[in-house]
């Protein structure tokens, strides 16, 4: 089937004084219909700018310098739109109606003076052709749908009188107000404490059930993604270096650094020492990238010559996307 | 919100309170008193005054009072009389003499506010949005200027212009056929013509203030992440950009005025005496030199009030803009 | 800049106290006063502000040297007499001419010339008025005026008695320059003790504090600067009346500072390593000297150089009205005083000089304290 969201060879740069910073460097996805994708990696490894690029909200110094992102329609065989190219005019029809999103912290991602059911009948009527009070009616709908107690006395309510948690909800509740086919999550609970996180994260599930809109959840927890999600993309440096179905991902992953990720997650039963196994070594400063594999300076696979020379392209090992030296005809070589 | 109120009027009276007291330091802060003055007029004559008659002029005045005493009868005139108290230089009661210089130096000051405002806010909102454009420069390099070049010195400029190559002389605020006029619509227009130039002056250095105040406050939102939310809403660009982070960062509008007036009124002071406006800075001038002092505390006093109550009512603005503060003192 | 791995476990492990405080005393002061400096030359405005308060600050310690004559040597014949412009020759080497003056028969005022027949040779290193260097040793040699001591040589004119005013404002810019510093100092003692007990004890002593502060900034200044220095008794010498000025300006030029200071207490007071440091058994005063002061030295630096230049307008301000300093002491303030009159501006606008120096001298220091700022923060 045709996923719903492709981005190939996404690259994105933050030029910088001193020299180029390459966050975003030939990132390939793509995000399956009414599914959720969960996108993983250490911090900075370009999760976040992925995001944003997508609906190209990107700011100076940052700026989008190739690939192609696009967006399928939902009727089969139709040319899909590619946004980086769109026009402005078009690219915010495309913002929010198809493709909306949920930042990290609930608090800074809300304005503070204006309340709530503003901030949501703002969306609503921006997109669709309803009056004040349909719009309204709709908010309260919404703050309800996603378990925000006595919605229409908190419509009214600014994002600063209600907890960290409610704050999230209410901004699920206004990402999903325009019934969007497809919801960005960046990090959306890393911010909140245990208890809630697990909540909003079944609300998400929840509500995908009954929207069915698709789901691409950016964590570093990968917790969260085996709790989540269908389809698992592992980052690192600024690429995808494997994709796949999260069973087959979590448990046998194929890259390196994947298994290595997956090694770092406590397990039940272990304590202490054992706990924490971070991945070995550290990112390497953003200006220098490694040659060839930019993994190799912290991988247990090294093969010397040819991880450090070249460069791996992406191959399919079972149902696995990954870009390894040690799999597909260059390993048979 | 009435709670606010009520908090912000009570911090007034406080305020206005410790206020008076200050002054009536500053008035009683000379050595000497007004029998001092009396005996040193006296000697000037060649005459002699015995001392019980300089003890039922203490009395009389009540200068023998304990200094808390003396505070709370003077106190009481005012508040009760609106008696300010004796000018000693112009033998007159000090209200009588600054009432309608009083009234001048809040029209000069507030006019100047506007100006400040109308001139700043534009200004600094175009240099955030165009951060580092060259209209941003020019804007900035004028702003520094602006804060670097004393009132007076402005006003001396302003004046040696006119008078150089227009022959006239821009100080005073009426023309001499209307200076002694009742008011009508020509010494309005009049008025209002010369009024110009010392707002402009006294205007500058705030304006260059608020500018930089405005630009800071504008950049540090304009990348907050709830601009990205509403971008990535589809709201066009210039709309979401008035509606979320400049109405965020507009908030100094209001609470500006705390630190504008007071600077505005310093500066309408200096720039009244440069250019001989009948307004209170001449007359303030005058008292100081000759250690006028009940009328140098008369217009210490009426200033400060009016800056306070001024403050106040940014306070209350303020919060009727900003939903912050008015919802803080909502619930208990 | 290497980043650290982030474990990617849901509780990550934190660094003990004592390992927080050991990293912070490791990474001390130097470089962060490195990474200072290196910050602050990028700022292209605030290195010029720097390259031109330095030469002006040497001119005002050496003012004696640099200034063609005394400040009060008069030459009572040429009163308001307009700039002369250095000319050199073969002839002469390097000279001026001198004036000639006709009074206009109707008004009475003087009008001067530039007459081409009178000649003054001029100098480099020359002997002239005696001046003391720093103290007791004295010298009577200027880096320029005229060869033969005495002639006029007003480089930017003269003023209302017939004195040079390029000299006048040379030694009216120690006034002018070092009551910035003292006065600041001041007000930074007042600040630091007041905003430091406001931001450490927190609390009710902070609250009320924090009033006061806001009463004194809630009156206008300048009246009330006026008011106090209407308080000063006459009589009291150049000297004393230098001091009381300058307590008159930090009485109520400490309020800023004290509230940097407090915001900066506060805001640490909650951060890790103070807390760390109490963890770690550290006392009070090892607490406050050991890690909150350096740590917040920079940006109090920033505010202090943002002060010194209001200081010198305040200044100026109050003597250009006849309250601060008084003649004969020389100070811009003093020097603008007799630019007061528009017709005498009109007629020798040179007078305003003093006003330019005071705009040079407050925009520079405004730069350098815009790059210290910037400076201050710099990771942001
Ligand atoms: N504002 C910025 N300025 C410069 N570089 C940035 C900026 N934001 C992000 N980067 C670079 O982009 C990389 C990826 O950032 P991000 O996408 O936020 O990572 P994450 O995967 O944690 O979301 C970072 O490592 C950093 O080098
Ligand atoms: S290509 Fe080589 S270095 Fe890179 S992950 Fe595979 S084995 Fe490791
Ligand atoms: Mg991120």
């Amino acid at each position: 089937m045709q996923p719903l969201l492709e981005v190939r060879e996404l690259r994105t740069h933050f030029e910088l004084g001193d020299g180029v910073v390459k966050a975003v460097d030939g990132v390939s996805l793509s995000v399956p219909r009414g599914r959720t994708l969960a996108v993983v990696g250490e911090s900075g490894c370009g999760k976040s700018v992925t995001a944003r690029s997508i609906l190209r909200l990107v700011e100076k110094p940052a700026r989008i310098v190739g690939g192609e992102i696009l967006l399928y329609d939902d009727a089969p065989d139709t040319k899909p739109l590619d946004l980086l190219a769109a026009k402005d005019k078009r690219l915010r029809q495309v913002r929010w109606a198809d493709i909306a999103m949920v930042f990290q912290e609930p608090m800074a991602s809300l304005s503070l003076v204006h309340t709530i059911g503003d901030q949501i009948i703002e969306a609503v009527r921006l997109h669709e052709n309803v009056g004040k009070q349909e719009a309204r009616d709709r908010a309260i709908e919404m703050l309800d749908r996603v378990g925000i107690p006595d919605p229409k006395r908190r419509v009214d309510s600014y994002p600063f009188q209600l907890s960290g948690g409610m704050r999230q909800r209410a901004m699920i509740a206004m990402a999903l107000s325009c019934r969007p086919r497809l919801l960005i999550a960046d990090e959306p609970t890393t911010a909140l404490d245990v208890t809630t996180q697990a909540q909003i994260l079944d609300l998400l599930q929840d509500l995908q059930q009954e929207f069915g809109m698709a789901i691409m959840l950016i964590t570093h927890d990968l917790g969260v993604a085996a709790q989540v999600a269908d389809e698992v993309a592992v980052m690192y440096l600024g690429e995808v270096v494997e994709q796949g179905p999260a069973s087959a991902v979590l448990s046998h992953p194929k890259h390196p650094y994947t298994q290595a990720l997956v090694r770092s997650v406590p397990r039940l039963g272990q304590r202490g020492q054992d706990r924490l196994v971070a991945v070995r070594g550290t990112v390497p400063p953003p200006y220098e990238r490694p040659t060839g594999c930019r993994f190799h300076p912290r991988c247990d696979s090294f093969m010397a010559g040819k991880c450090d020379v070249t460069v791996p392209v992406r191959v399919r090992s079972d149902e696995i996307d990954v870009a390894c030296l040690l799999y597909g005809e260059e390993a048979d070589r | 919100m009435l709670r606010f109120v009520a908090r912000r009027l009570v911090w007034m009276v406080i305020t206005l309170a410790a206020i008076s007291f200050v002054t009536f330091v500053v008035i009683k802060l000379p050595p000497g008193d007004y029998t001092t003055t009396v005996i040193a007029n006296a000697e000037a004559r060649g005459q002699d005054i015995p001392d019980s008659q300089i003890a039922e002029l203490k009395r009389h005045y009540g200068l023998d009072k304990p200094f808390i005493v003396q505070y709370l009868t003077w106190i009481k005139g005012v508040v009760l009389h609106g008696d300010l108290g004796q000018s000693f230089a112009w033998n007159q009661s000090v209200a009588s003499l600054i009432g309608n210089r009083v009234l001048l130096s809040m029209v000069l000051s507030i006019a100047s506010l506007l100006f400040v405002w109308a001139i700043a806010f534009p200004i600094g909102i175009y240099s955030a949005l165009r951060q580092y454009s060259g209209g941003d420069y020019l804007a900035s390099f004028l702003g520094f200027i602006g804060m670097a070049v004393p009132e007076f010195m402005l006003a001396l400029v302003m004046m040696y212009i006119g008078f150089r190559y227009f022959g006239q002389s821009v100080g005073g605020l009426f023309s001499p056929e209307y200076a002694d006029a009742a008011w009508n619509l020509g010494k309005l227009l009049d008025l209002i013509s010369h009024l110009w130039v010392p707002i402009v002056v006294v205007g500058v250095a705030g304006t260059a203030g608020l500018i930089r105040i405005t630009r800071a406050n504008l950049l540090d939102e304009l990348h907050k992440p709830y601009v990205a939310t509403a971008r990535a809403k589809g709201l066009p660009e210039w709309k979401l950009l008035l509606k979320y982070p400049v109405r965020m960062s507009l908030s100094p509008f209001f609470s500006t005025v705390g630190w504008l007036l007071p600077g505005l009124i310093s500066g309408e002071t200096i720039v009244s005496v440069v250019m001989s406006l009948p307004t209170s800075g001449p007359l303030l001038l005058g008292a100081v030199k000759s250690q006028d002092m009940y009328l140098v505390g008369s217009f210490v006093l009426i200033l400060s009030t009016l800056t306070v109550i001024g403050t106040m009512l940014s306070d209350l603005a303020l919060a009727w803009w900003d939903p912050r503060i008015r919802t803080r003192f909502q619930k208990g | 800049m290497v980043q650290q791995t982030e474990a990617i476990a849901p509780d990550t492990q934190h660094e003990t106290p004592q390992e927080v405080v050991k990293s912070l005393r490791d990474h001390g002061a130097l470089p962060q006063w490195r990474l200072m400096w290196r910050q602050f030359r990028r700022h292209r405005l605030a290195l010029i502000g720097l390259i031109v308060l330095i030469p002006i600050y040497f001119m005002a310690i050496f003012a004696g040297f640099f200034a063609p004559s005394s400040a009060d040597t008069a030459h009572t014949a040429l009163p308001y007499a307009p700039p002369q412009r250095v000319h050199v020759s073969a002839e002469h080497g390097m000279f001026v001419y001198g004036y000639s003056s006709t009074r206009n028969q109707e008004t009475f005022e003087q009008t001067f010339t530039v007459d081409k027949s009178k000649i003054v040779d001029v100098g480099w290193f020359v002997r002239g008025d005696e001046y003391s260097i720093l103290g007791p040793i004295k010298s009577n040699i200027h880096l320029i005026g005229p060869t033969k001591a005495g002639e006029a040589f007003f480089l930017v004119g003269s003023d209302q008695s017939g004195r040079d005013l390029l000299s006048r404002l040379i030694h009216g810019a120690r006034v002018s320059l070092s009551i910035g510093l003292v006065g600041v100092f001041a007000s930074f003692l007042l600040g630091m003790l007041i905003g430091g007990i406001s931001g450490y004890v927190g609390g009710r002593v902070d609250n009320i504090i924090q009033r006061i502060i806001e009463f004194i900034m809630s009156v206008p200044t300048l009246p009330l600067w006026m008011a106090l220095s209407a308080a000063l008794p006459g009589s009291w010498g150049p000297l004393t009346r230098y001091f009381a000025i300058t307590v008159i300006l930090s009485l109520i030029g400490w309020t800023g500072l004290a509230r940097d200071v407090r915001g900066r207490f506060l805001s640490l007071r909650e951060e890790d390593f103070v807390m760390a440091a109490r963890l770690d058994g550290v006392g009070r005063t090892g607490i406050i000297f050991g890690h909150m002061v350096p740590s917040f030295a920079s940006h109090i630096i920033a505010s202090i150089s943002m002060a010194v230049p209001r200081m010198i307008l305040a200044e100026t301000s109050l003597s250009f009205l006849g309250l601060g300093l008084q003649p004969p002491a020389v100070s811009w303030g003093v020097l603008l005083e007799g630019a007061q009159n528009i017709r005498a501006v009109a007629t020798a606008p040179w007078l305003l000089t003093p006003g330019l120096a005071v705009v040079v001298v407050v925009l520079a220091m405004n730069f350098v304290g815009d790059g210290l700022r910037d400076a201050a923060d710099p990771y942001k």
